[in-house]
């Protein structure tokens, strides 16, 4: 097996670098959002639970 | 009208699972399947990943004028949150296929660009007007308004983009090579095969991250509603003015 790699291998290395670059972006912000739609809905519960407590400890002794 | 059913996350995860193994797969083919091109040689593997990053770009913007005709049809704010994504999907593909084309355009020609090639300055153009769309929309506060004329936008930008595809394949200074055609555009069969891999592995990307975004606006907005109905009256948080198609809850 040769050792040499083939002529412009560096311009392909980089353009599928790019897509998979433009990929990982994505994903990044697409986890961002996530983390703040899980945050958002721990908030939303503890406002729930603080608004009926009473529903909250009937949930919680049933469990 | 939206429910709060899910709507857009039916069968998200096996159009990521498929366009994991079908993108794979067309990359693996393209590297050890397909044969090295005699005359760009191994930069024409680039070929592989641009082409159908460019042709997924047009087809996202048609399909954006289409969902935008339906908006103006029915008035039902689904479609115009599907031309939203496709359109903004659109143009992040874009953004790959313009780098990944002036990549090959450095391998092959020796220039990063080269401005008298009518097929590169026709995909900037389409580029440039389709980066008017979110600042467009962002203009306008009235959501009914916003989806009504980013409706407008998406059909005429939608119809320019293949009457451009076919004035640019009628001039004929052409040194960017052909694909798709009755002349030159003759691949050989393995060629063909890692192409249209490739090509469904870049449209399923497209699909599946068309899918994902319009998902995740729903839930966003099923947050908004499930936070209104717990909120005292004096703590309505403020709307937010905003690019993006705001759905209806109830």
């Amino acid at each position: 097996m040769s050792n040499t790699l083939p002529p412009n291998t560096g311009y392909v290395a980089a353009a599928y670098l790019v897509f998979l670059f433009i990929l990982l972006i994505y994903i990044a912000i697409a986890a961002t959002r996530a983390a703040r739609v899980e945050r958002e809905l721990a908030e939303l519960l503890t406002k729930a639970e603080r608004r009926s407590p009473s529903d909250a400890a009937t949930e919680t002794s049933s469990q | 009208m939206p429910t709060t059913k899910s709507l857009y996350g039916r069968r998200l995860p096996g159009y990521a699972i498929a366009t994991a193994i079908v993108l794979t797969g067309a990359i693996a083919l393209a590297f050890f399947y397909a044969p090295i091109e005699v005359d760009q040689g191994f930069s024409q593997k680039i070929f592989y990943i641009h082409v159908p990053l460019a042709i997924v770009t047009l087809g996202g913007f048609v399909f954006g004028g289409i969902f935008g005709i339906q908006y103006l049809r029915s008035g039902d704010t689904r479609h115009d949150l599907r031309s939203y994504t496709a359109i903004h999907q659109g143009l992040i593909f874009c953004i790959g296929a313009l780098i990944t084309g002036s990549i090959w355009a450095k391998a092959a020609w020796g220039q990063w660009w080269v401005w008298d090639e009518p097929t590169l300055v026709s995909f900037l153009i389409v580029f440039l007007l389709y980066c008017t769309y979110q600042p467009l929309r962002f203009s306008i506060e009235d959501p009914e308004r916003q989806a009504r004329y980013a409706a407008v936008f998406a059909v005429v930008a939608g119809v320019f983009v293949p009457v451009n595809f076919i004035a640019v394949r009628l001039a004929s200074p052409l040194i960017h090579p052909r694909v798709l055609g009755s002349s030159g555009g003759s691949l050989p069969n393995d060629m063909r095969i890692a192409f249209y891999s490739a090509l469904l592995g870049i449209t399923l990307l497209f699909i599946t991250i068309c899918k994902y975004e319009m998902a995740s606006k729903h839930s966003r907005a099923q947050l908004a509603a499930l936070r209104r109905n717990l909120s005292e009256e004096n703590d309505e948080p403020a709307a937010v003015r905003t690019a993006a198609p705001r759905i209806a809850i109830k």
